[in-house]
């Protein structure tokens, strides 16, 4: 393990029924890193990310944050340490029956003691911070698009001050322009808060904007048992000069081998 | 490539999975109920999503109960109408109505009703919550779904229960003294006197009691249920209908079950009362 790392996947391994998902997985993330996890659909990167916030408790191995092996806490202590966190999830997950402004405001009722005028002025804060037009607060999220679905999702997750910031899939399902705002949004996150990120995406502009450092997982039912489930982990320029012809194909966006399987397959 | 087929099962591999897959099942269950008494007994729920509930499983229930209870009174009124009276028995037949509806067919009606109305819909709701991640944006914000979601339905169902039974009860004599007195023509008078006799505090109190058993069975099932769902539209609808068709068979067996303990309480605490006098 290293010793400055705040989050760190030791040997990690995760099966659902029959299905192997992550395969002994070792991955050390630095305080104040920005790390993109990349990788085809299917290949575990949203499992990861919740094996780093202990929503999932891995088959095998350990996730350690902060000098804590998440596993071995008790339900009270891993709230505590899940605090730290904030999370941008796929869809945004809001909660249906609650307005934008309670879905902003959940966690501070649930956590602090603020008077309701402190609480919106806070929620009034974040969702300003996040760029959402005055005057939607009161909508219940079924009403708001997919992009203002997200900025919501991520004025919740700042709510609590997080010290790491997990997202996603944060730009899947928008269209360019909003996909840039998020990027915009991810970036100004972390110049306005000390956070530690790690953005899940198969977006490479989202990469390219905001990633320090990327780690590329590749599915598994396409790898013999000895091969390692991370394929590539360095920065962007060492991610555009990789010799690997399956991180080549994954960053041009070629599937040539994958055609040819299908082709065989067919035969 | 690690690309293997489906393994095919015999029948012995099968009757296998399937017996660990019932264990596994029944395990998760205890565990999931365990937690949650423990929630409850740790921290009231809070009256911003107790209310909600309480008002969906009473409120909302009250006329499928009330509709349903009176019916089944008149239905059994027309049934037995023809044979009671052939044996002469017309002015008798409140007091089998009443019991049979204050013992089992209130309890029971009105428990199928919410397990269908509410249960269902309470396995839908947290099911959408699952697959669309919201249960775990609650884990995430700090609180613990068993807490924010589980206990308030566990509470509404377990407490408003004996309320709709009592709805049931009543409309269901009613709709039996109704067909009984207005359309069959029994003298009002004796019918009502006959029935008096024939149904005591223990057999209301019998039927609130299975009751009760019934709530906590719809509540933690159709919870269990909903959480633990499939992902996609499938797995939503599947959760929903385990949900009813599992809250209703656990009625039919607690009901078998409570009856005969809670007959045989009944007889020995009066048995060794009238042989203490």
């Amino acid at each position: 393990m290293n010793a400055t790392s705040l989050i760190t996947l030791d040997k990690v391994s995760m099966i659902f029924g029959p299905q192997r998902v992550l395969s002994a997985i070792d991955l050390a993330i630095p305080k104040g890193q920005t790390l993109a996890v990349v990788g085809e659909s299917g290949c575990g990167k949203t499992v990861m990310l919740k094996l780093m916030i202990g929503l999932l408790r891995p088959t095998t191995g350990r996730v350690v944050f902060d000098g804590k092996v998440l596993v071995d806490l008790r339900d009270q202590e891993l709230t505590k340490q899940r605090l730290r966190f904030g999370f941008l999830f796929q869809g945004a997950a809001l909660f249906d029956s609650l307005t934008v402004f309670d879905n902003v405001a959940f966690g501070l009722r649930e956590q602090k003691r603020l008077s309701e005028a402190e609480l919106a002025e806070r929620v009034r804060h974040r969702l300003s911070e996040v760029g959402l037009p005055p005057g939607q607060e009161l909508k219940k999220p079924a009403e708001l698009s997919g992009g203002m679905k997200k900025r919501v999702g991520l004025a919740r997750a700042l709510a609590l001050d997080p010290e790491v910031m997990l997202y996603d899939e944060p730009t899947t399902g928008l269209d360019p322009i909003m996909s840039d705002v998020i990027n915009e949004l991810i970036l100004q996150t972390r110049q306005s808060h000390p956070v530690t990120s790690v953005v899940v995406t198969h977006d490479l502009n989202t990469v390219r904007r905001v990633a320090d450092r990327v780690v590329m997982l590749y599915p598994l039912a396409r790898l013999k048992p000895e091969e390692p489930q991370v394929i590539f982990d360095g920065t962007l320029a060492e991610m555009d000069a990789a010799a690997d012809p399956r991180v080549r194909e994954f960053v041009r966006g070629e599937s040539r081998e994958r055609l040819r399987e299908m082709h065989q397959k067919q035969l | 490539m690690a690309t293997a087929g489906p393994v095919r099962m015999g029948p012995i591999d099968s009757l296998g999975a399937f017996a660990v897959r019932g264990f596994t099942l029944l395990g998760d269950f205890s565990v999931f109920s365990l937690q949650t008494f423990g929630w409850m007994l740790r921290r009231r729920p809070a009256p911003k999503t107790l209310l909600p509930s309480l008002y969906l499983v009473g409120v909302r229930s009250v006329p499928v109960v009330c509709v349903t209870g009176m019916f089944i009174g008149m239905v059994m009124a027309v049934q037995m109408f023809s044979q009671f009276n052939k044996m002469g028995l017309g002015t008798r037949l409140g007091s089998m109505i009443n019991i049979t509806i204050v013992r089992e067919l209130g309890p029971v009606l009105a428990a199928t009703m919410l397990a269908g109305r509410v249960g269902c819909a309470m396995a839908a709701e947290l099911a959408t919550m699952r697959v669309s991640e919201q249960v775990d944006a609650l884990s995430c914000l700090g609180a613990h779904p068993l807490h924010y979601l589980v206990v308030p339905r566990l509470l509404a169902c377990t407490l408003l229960i004996p309320l709709l039974t009592i709805m049931a009860d009543f409309m269901g004599i009613m709709g039996g003294a109704l067909i009984c007195t207005q359309i069959y023509g029994i003298e009002s008078h004796f019918y009502w006197v006959n029935s008096e006799g024939f149904v005591n505090m223990w057999d209301v109190s019998m039927g609130l009691i299975k009751a009760v058993f019934f709530g906590i069975a719809i509540g933690l099932i159709s919870c269990h249920r909903g959480l633990n769902s499939q992902p996609g539209a499938e797995g939503v609808g599947r959760a929903s209908t385990e949900a009813f068709v599992t809250s209703f068979i656990a009625i039919l067996v607690l009901d078998f079950f409570l009856a005969m303990l809670l007959i045989n309480l009944y007889d020995f605490w009066i048995g060794s009362a009238s042989r203490m006098f």
